[in-house]
């Protein structure tokens, strides 16, 4: 009855001036789950939690790493991210075979940038149903780059995409001033308390959702999961637990008086 | 022998039959119905170009001379071509396939500028280094001799690469790299390397080398090659590169000739002996 006229294809404005295409890829975003990604003055941190279609499924990679120095985060259409994870690795080996030099991160991510506008501007085609986190260390020291359908790219000191990623920035919002000057391992706590913060009532960061990847100043991108990132898990959530186990105590005692 | 130089290398029309232009593209099927040839020799070439690594940084030197054959037809060519502030390319050989390269290397330095282009120090650091520049010409060379259309041209990339440390290295027509503490192209590897190496044998003495001894170096190679080689002349350009930036002087004449020994020499030429 009141259907949208407008959204049948990404090259048609609507009167007010809106490319609902665009928007609902935007949306796709919005349903994956949670990525969060923080530099630093010598580092840059992406952390995801992954979701398991099933219980007897695998979790879907939220991680790709592209090169030596640098990688990626998604959220939303896993296959288009695939798409974009192979042009970027390609990209990266003929930066590196044709001028051996480490791709720059701003550099790489226009790219995308690039090729993703295009998608909006073609009739016929779709705009990628997916949002990413690119970070790394480049000549010019560590980067993170947020990526969106419309093609839109930033350059980000923290930032949170995904679904309930709103509580992820809030945090990083509260925390802000603290990251410049943050240690590797402070910076991985921040990254995945924001993860944590997005997280439903009924889940729990384990070793089997989390996924961590950390790059420095000369220390190449690598990515933690499971067994690998227990020892993050706890030292990050430890004291925290120890205090809510405390102040739970506390109130009960309270009550019991 | 044949004395058809267009014959040469070729396999005998004798024995295999004549060359069968049918597959040249249109563009090449002229009249001779043989391929187009004009691009793999030089015409107007610039001879040696020399250079040295010491401790902070790399002189290089090139004359001024654009040769016709034997005819000293062009006597301001500048075959040293700055690239951003950390680089400086000499090539000898064909002096419009320098040229074609220069033109290249500014659209390239252009598409650098554009995707990162600040003037801070930190966008120094990031500013594409010689060895990048290096590494991209060899791909170029290397590529076009694969398609049989070489760029005739021997060339000496210096400057400093990402860290900072002093870089010199070589590509030739055929996309064959090649670095040393001393680099010489075209009659300069015979005449002048030797003379550099004496002076600075190995990576360690460059090491050791300051920068007045190196230019002293390669001024003297320069006399030495004007002296010996016939396609040479006595205005020549001089660079220097360390992290100040490329000095880079085109105007430079040589200084304390001797010809005396040239009366020594006989044998040849116009005496009787």
């Amino acid at each position: 009855m009141f259907r949208n006229n407008y959204d049948n294809d990404s090259v048609t404005f609507s009167p007010q001036g809106r490319i609902f295409q665009v928007e609902y890829a935007q949306e796709a975003v919005k349903q994956g789950s949670v990525v969060v990604g923080i530099v630093s003055k010598t580092h840059a941190v992406l952390a995801a939690l992954k979701r398991n279609a099933e219980e007897l499924s695998s979790y879907q990679q939220k991680i790709i790493p592209i090169d030596a120095h640098y990688g990626l985060a998604l959220a939303g259409l896993a296959s288009d991210a695939r798409v974009l994870s192979n042009f970027m690795k390609q990209q990266s080996l003929a930066s590196r075979l044709t001028y051996d030099r480490p791709i720059a991160l701003a550099d790489i991510t226009a790219r995308i940038g690039d090729r993703a506008q295009t998608n909006t501007q073609q009739y016929g085609k779709r705009p990628y149903g997916v949002g990413l986190l690119i970070a790394g260390v480049d000549a010019r020291g560590p980067h993170l780059f947020e990526f969106q359908p419309s093609g839109v790219t930033q350059e980000m000191v923290a930032c949170g995409i995904g679904a309930r990623s709103q509580m992820a920035r809030t945090y990083l919002e509260r925390h802000l001033e603290s990251f410049e000057s943050s240690s590797r391992d402070e910076l991985i706590k921040h990254a995945l308390r924001a993860v944590k913060e997005s997280l439903s009532q009924d889940k729990e960061l384990t070793l089997d959702n989390t996924s961590l990847a950390v790059s420095g100043v000369d220390e190449p991108f690598k990515l933690y999961e499971g067994e690998e990132v227990v020892n993050f898990l706890e030292t990050t959530f430890e004291r925290r637990e120890e205090g809510d186990e405390g102040q739970a105590a506390g109130e009960g005692m309270e009550v019991d008086s | 022998m044949n004395h058809f130089p267009e014959a040469w290398g070729r396999p005998r029309d004798d024995i295999y039959g004549s060359y069968n232009p049918q597959f040249l593209p249109n563009s090449h099927a002229q009249q001779s119905g043989h391929p187009t040839t004009h691009t793999q020799s030089p015409i107007v070439t610039g001879t040696s170009v020399i250079a040295v690594k010491y401790k902070d940084g790399v002189v290089i030197a090139a004359d001024n001379l654009a040769s016709y054959g034997s005819l000293a037809r062009f006597t301001d060519v500048h075959r040293l071509k700055p690239f951003n502030k950390k680089a400086v390319v000499g090539f000898g050989g064909d002096v419009s396939d320098m040229q074609y390269l220069d033109r290249l290397l500014n659209s390239l330095d252009v598409k650098e500028n554009y995707s990162h282009g600040h003037d801070d120090a930190e966008s120094d650091k990031a500013l594409m280094s010689a060895k990048n520049l290096h590494t991209y010409l060899s791909k170029v060379m290397y590529k076009r001799r694969s398609d049989f259309n070489p760029l005739w041209n021997a060339l000496l990339v210096c400057g400093l690469s990402e860290d900072g440390t002093p870089f010199l290295a070589s590509v030739d027509l055929l996309g064959t790299t090649f670095s040393a503490p001393t680099l010489a192209t075209g009659f300069g590897a015979h005449l002048a390397q030797p003379i550099l190496r004496r002076v600075v044998p190995d990576e360690a003495a460059s090491k050791a080398l300051d920068k007045e001894a190196a230019v002293a170096a390669v001024k003297e190679c320069m006399k030495v090659l004007f002296y010996r080689d016939a396609r040479s002349m006595n205005e020549y350009s001089i660079a220097v590169v360390d992290k100040s930036g490329v000095d880079l002087k085109q105007k430079e004449k040589l200084e304390g000739q001797s010809w005396a020994f040239a009366e020594q020499i006989k044998g040849y030429g116009t005496q009787t002996v």
